[in-house]
């Protein structure tokens, strides 16, 4: 089954679900209490950090793998059975 | 003020204790566990400080623990932790426990050598009895007459000669009994037969029952033996053997009747002996009852009571002899909590004056206080093993708990692998509260335990780089479906079966229309897996994207410089040092990130012959020559690039002398009046509150003698010069250092591959009921290896990796890491056995 894979729909998709995670999801972490535990406090910064950092890594690793293959300048080499197997039996 | 950040304000501060309430005071302080003290008497060796006596007095009550906790030990009992955690003793406590220890401690030992006296004699008589028992049998056989006396020189179960026929023949026999230890029967035997042979007769036989061997313990079946001979010259030759060999010997009484006696009153007498043992046995299991009881609580009183000493040592007395002063580190937030100790402390001594605690200035860096929880105490633990941040400086480690496990993702993506370790790590974060996991002591174990969370997030992390690689157990998943079609190049190119026959391997070419139908969605494509060529594509991608994640993170290291600069006061640092850093970084590496992604975009299958080589230009923009093979990415790609050199290489002068020539211009300024008047008050100030230990020359640092400050000059430039160097050497090793990633990931990618192909594979080899036998032993062998090789090894190597990484190449962006923790005085629980 070829379907024809759109590069915008997973670019606009992708995007808006890590700007969601590291941009609008910092506002809803629950404040700390305000006289809690020593060192409580912090908890609400270290957990914003948190979502922050794992947007912008996560989000940068997959937009690396997807355009790097966006454009490729070479295609795969099988082995003449894979191509078989591939055309008669899965096509 | 988000503690994880950078380090809590610390404070110098001096504690002004009452004598008599100074104990209570120091202990209150040591249950809260908020200051390290600082030694006041450093130059004073440890028998000459005031409270040496006391500490003396703990250490012979520990003396005395020791040896209780000896003999419980010995006797099979293991003392039980301490149920709650007793507060130090005051004095007359303290007494009590040493005096009820010492009374225990020797109850103890009476008790034990009565029962050691009791049971040796115990031993004694039971021989004695056997010995007799034993010896009955030979002397009560009749011999067959006329049988000549014959000497042995093996044991043999023969009788002895009746004693009848002796007295026929007019001769007295004589016997010696006893006991001898199995091993020495034999020498013992030749040495009676070639000192005394034709004079006697020597049978040996077995005890029934093994006893204890009064020296070394252990339960041996020891050897009776009944010599009769005649002659007292023998007899005196034979005693003399015995005693050589360490046997015991027993009177042997002649007659019948009295050996019968004899018996009839050793039986008696192991039964008195036997009920007497037993009251001694059930009274030393009353003692030590009551040593378990008592001693896991005085373990840790005398011990608290001994920690409170050692601080007292450590202050220093006021002139007035009255009033203790201590130096103590304080985090300025618990500055209340501390004078609430004191306080307490006071009343519970029932002193009427209170002890208060009073902060002072310092010129000393103080230590580094960052609390942490469960959650972020290991990562702080990776951050801290390279080195512990300085004073309130940037800490890496809020950023590190994200960064470090991609990074190690990175490098081991796999759906299959990560998996397992995140369960792993899953099971051990559930379980974290089972004293069985917590009290392990396995060193290696309580490692992997520690850091359960950092292997949670790992494992997290894996899976996802896992499904970016695609690749679960060395095989990709097709989630979506592919986005090259076989049919469409087979069509094209009338690929037929028996053209298929001929050519062994073909490739499939995006220019022609419909091969390649966009961009897989999430991750790489699938068909990649199984192609043979798949290395070519995945190193140029894995290559470059190392190269992209490295700049960034490095750039980001940078970035986190800014915190420092604004927090310190030192401004001008961000346009001297922040500003030429980053231009030297994105023109150069930002640009080769830039090249990258335009190439990514801009070119495409139709110009896959003429497709430029970044690489090639990146060389030829640093050497200012141009390749004509190599077509340029854009139009004015070289002034552009000629441009962005030389501004790099402007930046470098202005790293290399922008501080130091600030700095000496900030000095030179006509100060020297403003100065002058700060020492008046800097003077006034030192007998009020400054640290006792503060030298004159800090006090005087207001006022920098001229000479001084050029040393200082000729320093900070150093400093700066080495800093520039390393900056922008490093630039360029860290970037090609951050290939690790992809290194480490293909080595990961090919082991897998390996152990599915020569392993897992020969296991599907047939289908029938037979197959399905053999897969059994064959997954059972893929799957410690996939543990052993695949998850230890390769894990810890990429850990290793990841930690490096973070260590050298992200953290000399910034990090200067030689600061020292603060080790408050406190009375832990892990501290007790």
């Amino acid at each position: 089954a070829m379907t024809a894979h759109s590069f915008a729909l997973p670019l606009v998709l992708f995007s808006a679900f890590w700007g969601l995670v590291g941009i609008a999801a910092p506002w809803f972490v629950p404040k700390g209490p305000n006289r809690g535990r020593v060192g409580a406090r912090g908890v609400p910064r270290v957990i914003i950090t948190m979502l922050v950092t794992t947007a912008v890594c996560c989000y940068l690793f997959w937009l690396i793998a997807i355009l790097a293959q966006a454009n490729p300048l070479f295609g795969p080499q099988l082995k003449n059975e894979t191509i078989w197997y591939v055309r008669f039996l899965w096509e | 003020m988000g503690s994880l950040f950078r380090s809590e304000e610390v404070c110098l501060a001096q504690l002004f204790l009452q004598s008599a309430s100074a104990y209570s005071c120091i202990s209150e302080l040591g249950e809260r566990g908020l200051l390290e003290f600082r030694d006041l008497n450093p130059k004073v060796s440890p028998f000459q400080r005031r409270f040496v006596g006391e500490v003396r007095r703990c250490e012979e009550m520990e003396k005395t623990f020791t040896f209780l906790q000896q003999e419980l030990r010995s006797a099979g009992r293991v003392p039980g932790p301490c149920p709650e955690s007793p507060r130090a003793p005051v004095a007359r406590e303290a007494l009590r426990v040493q005096e009820q220890s010492e009374q225990l401690a020797q109850e103890l030992r009476e008790v034990s050598r009565n029962r050691a006296s009791l049971r040796g004699r115990l031993r004694d008589l039971r021989q004695y009895l056997h010995v007799l028992r034993e010896g009955q049998r030979f002397t009560s056989l009749p011999a067959p007459l006329g049988s000549p006396p014959r000497p042995r020189a093996l044991s043999e179960r023969e009788p002895i000669l009746d004693p009848s026929l002796h007295q026929h023949l007019e001769r007295k026999i004589n016997f010696v009994a006893g006991v001898i230890h199995p091993w020495r029967v034999t020498a013992f035997e030749r040495l009676l037969w070639r000192a005394c042979r034709g004079y006697l007769v020597a049978s040996f036989v077995e005890m029934p029952e093994p006893m204890e061997d009064p020296a070394s313990g252990e339960s041996i079946t020891w050897v009776i033996f009944l010599i009769s001979y005649w002659g007292e010259q023998i007899g005196q030759k034979i005693r003399k053997i015995s005693d050589c060999f360490h046997c015991q010997v027993y009177p042997y009484p002649e007659s019948e009747a009295s050996r019968t006696d004899t018996i009839t009153g050793l039986h008696s007498q192991i039964q008195d002996l036997s009920v007497v043992l037993e009251e001694t046995e059930q009274y030393l299991a009353q003692v030590l009852d009551k040593v378990a009881l008592a001693l896991p609580t005085w373990r840790v009183q005398v011990q608290k009571m001994k920690a409170i000493y050692l601080v007292l040592n450590q202050c220093s007395f006021d002139v007035t002899e009255k009033c203790l002063i201590a130096e103590v580190w304080c985090p300025v937030r618990d500055l209340t909590q501390v004078q609430d100790a004191l306080r307490q402390g006071s009343y519970q001594s029932g002193s009427s004056v209170e002890c208060f605690v009073q902060r002072i200035p310092t010129s000393e860096s103080p230590p580094t206080l960052i609390r942490t929880n469960k959650f972020t105490a290991g990562f702080q633990s990776i951050v801290d093993a390279y080195g512990v941040a300085s004073y309130q400086e940037v800490n890496p480690a809020p950023y590190a708990i994200i960064t470090f496990p991609f990074i190690f993702a990175i490098m081991f993506g796999d759906v299959g692998h990560g998996l397992l370790m995140f369960l792993f790590a899953l099971w051990m974060v559930l379980y974290e509260d089972s004293p069985r996991l917590r009290q392990g002591t396995n060193e290696i174990w309580l490692m992997f335990f520690e850091g359960r969370y950092l292997i949670l997030l790992m494992g997290a992390f894996s899976i996802y780089t896992g499904f970016i690689y695609n690749e679960c157990f060395s095989k990709a998943t097709t989630i979506f479906p592919s986005a090259w079609s076989v049919a469409t190049m087979a069509n094209h190119s009338s690929w037929s079966s028996a053209y298929l026959a001929t050519h062994p391997s073909l490739t499939l070419d995006p220019n022609v229309t419909g091969v390649f139908r966009g961009p897989y969605p999430f991750g790489i494509d699938p068909i990649w897996s199984l192609a043979t060529n798949h290395l070519n594509f995945l190193n140029s991608f894995k290559m470059k994207m190392s190269v992209v994640l490295g700049i960034v993170h490095m750039g980001f290291g940078v970035v986190l410089g800014v915190f420092n600069h604004v927090h310190f006061q030192q401004r001008h640092r961000l346009v001297l040092e922040f500003l030429p850093e980053m231009i030297f970084l994105l023109a150069l590496f930002g640009y080769l990130v830039f090249l990258i992604f335009y190439k990514w975009i801009k070119f495409s299958a139709a110009d896959s012959r003429v497709a430029p080589s970044i690489l090639i230009h990146f060389i030829d923009m640093f050497l200012f020559t141009s390749n004509a093979e190599n077509l340029p990415l854009y139009p004015g790609q070289v002034p552009v690039q000629m441009v962005l050199v030389v501004l790099a290489l402007a930046s470098v002068p202005v790293l290399l002398l922008g501080t130091p020539l600030y700095q000496w211009c900030r000095q030179r300024t006509p100060r020297m009046p403003v100065s002058t008047g700060e020492q008046e008050p800097l003077l006034e100030g030192q007998e009020a509150g400054n640290s006792v230990n503060a030298s004159k020359e800090d006090v005087e640092s207001g006022g920098h003698s001229p000479d001084a400050k050029h040393l200082d000059f000729a320093e900070i430039f150093m400093h700066q010069a080495i800093h520039t160097i390393e900056y922008c050497l490093g630039c360029v090793s860290n970037t090609a250092s951050y290939l690790r990633l992809w290194a480490l990931s293909l080595a990961h990618a090919q082991l897998s591959e390996v152990l599915w192909t020569m392993v897992m594979r020969n296991g599907f080899v047939r289908l029938s009921y037979v197959g399905g036998v053999v897969l059994v032993p064959v997954f059972a062998a893929f799957a410690v290896l996939t543990v052993a090789i695949l998850l230890v090894m390769e894990g810890l190597s990429a850990f290793l990796h990841a930690l490096r990484l973070h260590w050298v190449e992200f953290q000399n962006k910034f990090y200067v890491g030689t600061g020292y923790k603060l080790c408050p005085f406190a009375f832990t629980s892990d501290t007790w056995e």
